[in-house]
């Protein structure tokens, strides 16, 4: 639609990520995804008369963790609130959550598209227990409900209403999932719903300072949903304002089968939350002690690694490689604590070794062969003793298979190393001469392209043992 | 227990009070069977040589909003009509750890909200003294039990003088801890920042053990603090305050005034220093406690919603909402839906201000001048109810019996501990109780001054 350059799209996300802890946000139930139905449920979960809450720490650790990792201030003095509405799927008729005091305040994402680098506002990070799950479909005549996701922690990542594409918002969920993936604070997986989105968007005309009317879409299962929904909702608003009718405030649904939203509910229906402190639970505050321990304990960022990559002289592309997730850079900081040539670490593991984790799929941390392995692989091709080829073709499936072996082990087990003495080579360039006169001829008029024939013959008849540095050198000489 | 008499003998001589007198309807339930194989366990046990729990032997009646592991817990309302609770309070626990024997649940106000016991689904309890009269509540049940000798001590809650109320009307000790002091968790929740378990019992010696057994802190309750242990050294004299405007109120009966202002005059002739402060926050108390009281009930009591448990509308063709009104329509009581529109009123937007914050700017006033007065005085001494007990279906207008709350409200708004000590009778022979409070935690301190007034009133006046 060419009327699309007039408006400009304002978009806000707020994401839920459930946090990975071992135990529920309020009860000691455990809080991991995929157990048989309604297996999780003490007294507490199932808000059985008299039951109390008790808060998990860990949860509220990685809920600083998360907003360290975004630039949040944290708030000292937390307390949680009471959320009340009912529904089926909440057993106390309140969800407890943080209405006036989000633990993490403001902060910012940085993201990057196509055009340009910037930093998304946040406004705040708050942490609540999640729902359980109403089951719709499993049945003809009854909603089922599975209470084993009551009470999980979640945290709540609230952005200003500062994105104005999709391109943008699919960025952002992009960096957000690969940050709580990154300091292990939640799988980050939208299929399970361990990282759901909801995305507020209103169109307005370019130059417009306030706000438009703003539409909440719901049900964004994956990243490429977000940008779609989003994508829909700024043509349909465009569309009715374009034909002169008025956008009204209502929560919307995304359909993933036609890539479409549809209206669930208009803004009268809201429920009033009724909100207020939980009384069941004190307030609590952070001390700068407990901040800075996180803080200490907290892993270096993509961001901060990035900038070292490139001081180490990797180029931007191979830097964000490097730090793409959390197993490869880990992987390969330990890697240059064994080996300086940091490139050929880089292209061991964008190219041999990334293939082996991409078909089995799995991480760096999984790979049999360590970090230490690898710069010894690296050492023996730089040393000469194999080349690149020999060793991720021949040397590398040995190891893979068998870890507990060095590279020039195997590489010696296998009659791989390359011979740089000079007496052998001599022979086989001698041999190799003899057979060809001609080309020799050639040669020395002039055709010095050749020289590869000669090399990639003498590879042939040394079976590879040859070093073609050593080879190259002793035919120049001789061909002088 | 002296050795002289047996365990089943007393759980014997219990249940014989009980069903003489079941015509009070103090008990929604009695353990006959468990309570005589728990005592004949207990008798092996002792005579084994086996070292004995500090409440061996005591027999114990909970108040039907306690939880009690595979037995019902119904908080007096149709809505938890045979819900049985699949754990234990910890209070209940602590006292079965400590070899007490729970004989049965009390009957009491739906929910804890009340003060006359005529809101129990289960019917009204009657007060031993004068049947035709109320007991006080919310724990009347629990009162009876130990007025009557039906029991040695009742474990009951208060959240704005559901302990002391009913000792009041019914001449026993009732006492409502600190805030904190013992673990709510296994307590069915009428308001969470009010409730707390007390003891009723015949005397402070009955008290301050059981007090001793179940209080501390529980890691199922965030809000529980650590027992006080510093007992302050005694001293031979102390210093008391009242409420001059609490004496002069226009509801306090003029016996009850009279009664307490010459008990105030033998306190200064023994040396005690007794002093009237002014107090104007007095008439703001009750309204403040009812505002933040049905807040958090209102919201408390949203659990009882039809779906998980407890009492539910079998009308199939119910939607959702259909099945939530109804179910919650006959599910609970006048009172208790009185108090959840109240509380979600005072909730909702546009009132919250000015009502909620308002009603908590009250309260933190309340605490920083009872902080004040605690820098001066040993104890507040007040009267616990403005008359004695009044008679089944004389108080109607729910207001009035609101008002009434004025002088036990106060402890529960600020978190101190206040006791309520059998120390009068009218011209009708109708008890009434001198209500005492100390600084917060400090509930040692209390029982020992509660001991020294009993002493004071009872020598030879």
């Amino acid at each position: 639609m060419d009327v699309n350059g007039k408006y400009e799209a304002v978009i806000g996300l707020e994401v839920h990520a459930q946090l990975q802890t071992q135990s529920k946000l309020f009860s000691g139930d455990s809080a991991s995804f995929g157990a048989e139905p309604n297996t999780h449920i003490s007294p507490i979960t199932l808000a059985h008369p008299g039951t109390l809450p008790k808060t998990n720490k860990k949860a509220v650790e990685y809920a600083i963790m998360m907003g360290l990792a975004c630039n949040c201030e944290i708030e000292r003095y937390n307390y949680f609130a009471r959320k009340n509405y009912f529904y089926p799927d909440l057993p106390k008729g309140y969800q407890v959550s943080q209405h006036t005091t989000p633990i993490c305040k403001g902060g910012y994402v940085s993201i990057k598209t196509k055009d340009a680098e910037r930093n998304v506002q946040l406004n705040r990070i708050h942490l609540e227990e999640d729902a359980g799950k109403s089951i719709h479909d499993a049945d003809d005549n009854y909603t089922c409900i599975d209470l084993n996701r009551a009470g999980v922690p979640l945290i709540e990542i609230v952005t200003e209403p500062d994105m104005h594409s999709a391109e943008e918002a699919f960025q952002y969920v992009t960096e957000i999932r690969k940050l709580v993936r990154w300091i292990g604070v939640c799988d980050g997986n939208m299929e399970e719903g361990s990282l759901r989105c909801d995305a507020n968007v209103s169109i307005r005309l370019k130059g417009e300072t306030t706000l438009g009317t703003k539409v909440e879409v719901k049900n964004l299962n994956s990243i490429r949903n977000v940008k779609k929904a989003i994508e829909y909702e700024i043509d349909r608003m465009i569309g009715m304002v374009e034909k002169g009718e008025t956008i009204i405030q209502q929560t919307r649904s995304f359909d993933a089968d036609n890539d479409t939203t549809f209206a669930i509910r208009d803004k009268e229906e809201a429920n009033d939350y009724r909100y207020f402190p939980e009384p069941d639970l004190t307030p609590f505050l952070l001390t700068e002690e407990f901040i800075a321990g996180i803080q200490a304990r907290l892993p270096a960022l993509p961001q901060v690694l990035f900038a070292k990559y490139k001081l180490l002289g990797l180029s931007e592309y191979d830097a964000h490689q490097m730090c793409d997730d959390k197993a490869t850079a880990a992987y390969f900081e330990q890697a240059i604590a064994y080996s300086k040539n940091y490139k050929a670490i880089v292209n061991w593991m964008t190219g041999p070794l990334r293939q082996v984790v991409n078909e089995q799929n799995i991480s760096f941390n999984e790979l049999s062969i360590t970090p230490k392995t690898l710069a010894d692989l690296v050492t023996i091709v730089e040393e000469g003793k194999v080349n690149f080829s020999v060793a991720s073709l021949k040397v590398l499936p040995v190891l893979l298979s068998n870890p507990v072996k060095g590279p020039l082990q195997v590489a010696e087990e296998l009659n791989l190393i390359q011979v740089s003495g000079s007496a052998d080579i001599e022979n086989w360039v001698n041999e190799v001469l003899a057979k060809m006169p001609d080309k020799v001829v050639e040669y020395k008029k002039g055709k010095k392209g050749l020289i590869g024939l000669f090399v990639g013959e003498i590879k042939k008849v040394s079976k590879g043992k040859a070093d073609p540095k050593k080879a190259t050198q002793l035919l120049e000489e001789k061909l002088r | 227990m002296n050795g002289q008499t047996t365990c089943v003998e007393a759980v014997r001589h219990y249940l014989d009070k009980i069903s003489a007198s079941s015509h009070l309807n103090a008990w929604l339930e009695v353990y006959e069977v468990e309570a005589l194989e728990t005592a004949a366990l207990l008798d092996k046990q002792r005579h084994s040589g086996s070292p004995l729990g500090r409440l061996h032997g005591v027999i114990v009646g909970i108040k039907d909003v306690i939880c009690h592991k595979d037995h019902k817990v119904s908080a007096a309302s149709r809505v938890l009509e045979n819900f049985t609770s699949v754990y234990s309070a910890t209070a209940t626990d602590r006292l079965l750890a400590d070899e007490a024997i729970i004989i049965g649940r009390q009957n009491c106000d739906e929910f804890a909200m009340g003060s006359s016991n005529e809101n129990s689904a289960y019917g009204p309890v009657r007060n031993a003294i004068d049947e035709e009269r109320v007991p006080g509540g919310s724990s009347g049940g629990s009162a009876v039990a130990v007025q009557a000798g039906m029991c040695m001590v009742s474990l009951g809650s208060d959240t704005g003088g559901s302990v002391r109320q009913p000792a009041d009307f019914c001449g026993i000790v009732g006492m409502k801890p600190s805030y904190g002091s013992i673990s709510r968790y296994g307590l069915i929740a009428y308001a969470s920042s009010f409730d707390q378990i007390g003891i009723l019992a015949k005397n402070v010696d009955d008290v301050k053990l059981v007090l001793d057994v179940i209080a501390g802190a529980d890691e199922f309750d965030s809000t529980v603090k650590q027992k006080p242990s510093h007992i302050p050294a005694l001293k031979k004299s102390y210093r008391f305050c009242y409420f001059q405007n609490a004496l002069e109120h226009s509801s306090l009966d003029p016996t009850i005034s009279e009664e307490i202002k010459g008990f105030i005059k033998k306190l200064t002739g023994e040396g005690h220093t007794v002093e009237p402060v002014a107090f104007d926050l007095l008439d703001y108390i009750v309204p403040t406690y009812y505002v933040l009281t049905t807040a958090e009930a209102s919201s408390n009591l949203s659990r009882y919603d039809g779906v998980k448990y407890g009492y539910r509308n079998s009308n199939k063709e119910n939607n959702l909402n259909e099945l939530y009104q109804q179910t919650r329509s006959e599910g609970f009581g006048p009172e208790v839906k009185r108090r959840i529109l109240l509380g979600t009123f005072v909730l909702s937007a546009g009132y919250f201000d000015a009502y909620f914050t308002k009603a908590q700017k009250v309260r933190r006033l309340l605490v920083d001048k009872t902080l004040k007065i605690f820098e001066e005085y040993d104890a507040i001494i007040l009267p616990t109810v403005p008359t004695p007990a009044y008679k089944i279906g004389e108080k109607k207008d729910p207001v009035e019996i609101f008002l009434a709350d004025i002088y036990t409200v106060y402890a529960n708004l600020v978190g101190i501990p206040a006791i309520s000590l059998p120390l009068f009778k009218n011209d009708k022979g109708l008890p009434f109780g001198l209500q005492l409070m100390s600084s917060q935690n400090n509930e040692l301190h209390l029982l020992s001054l509660s001991k020294l007034l009993i002493n004071l009133r009872f020598s030879g006046k």
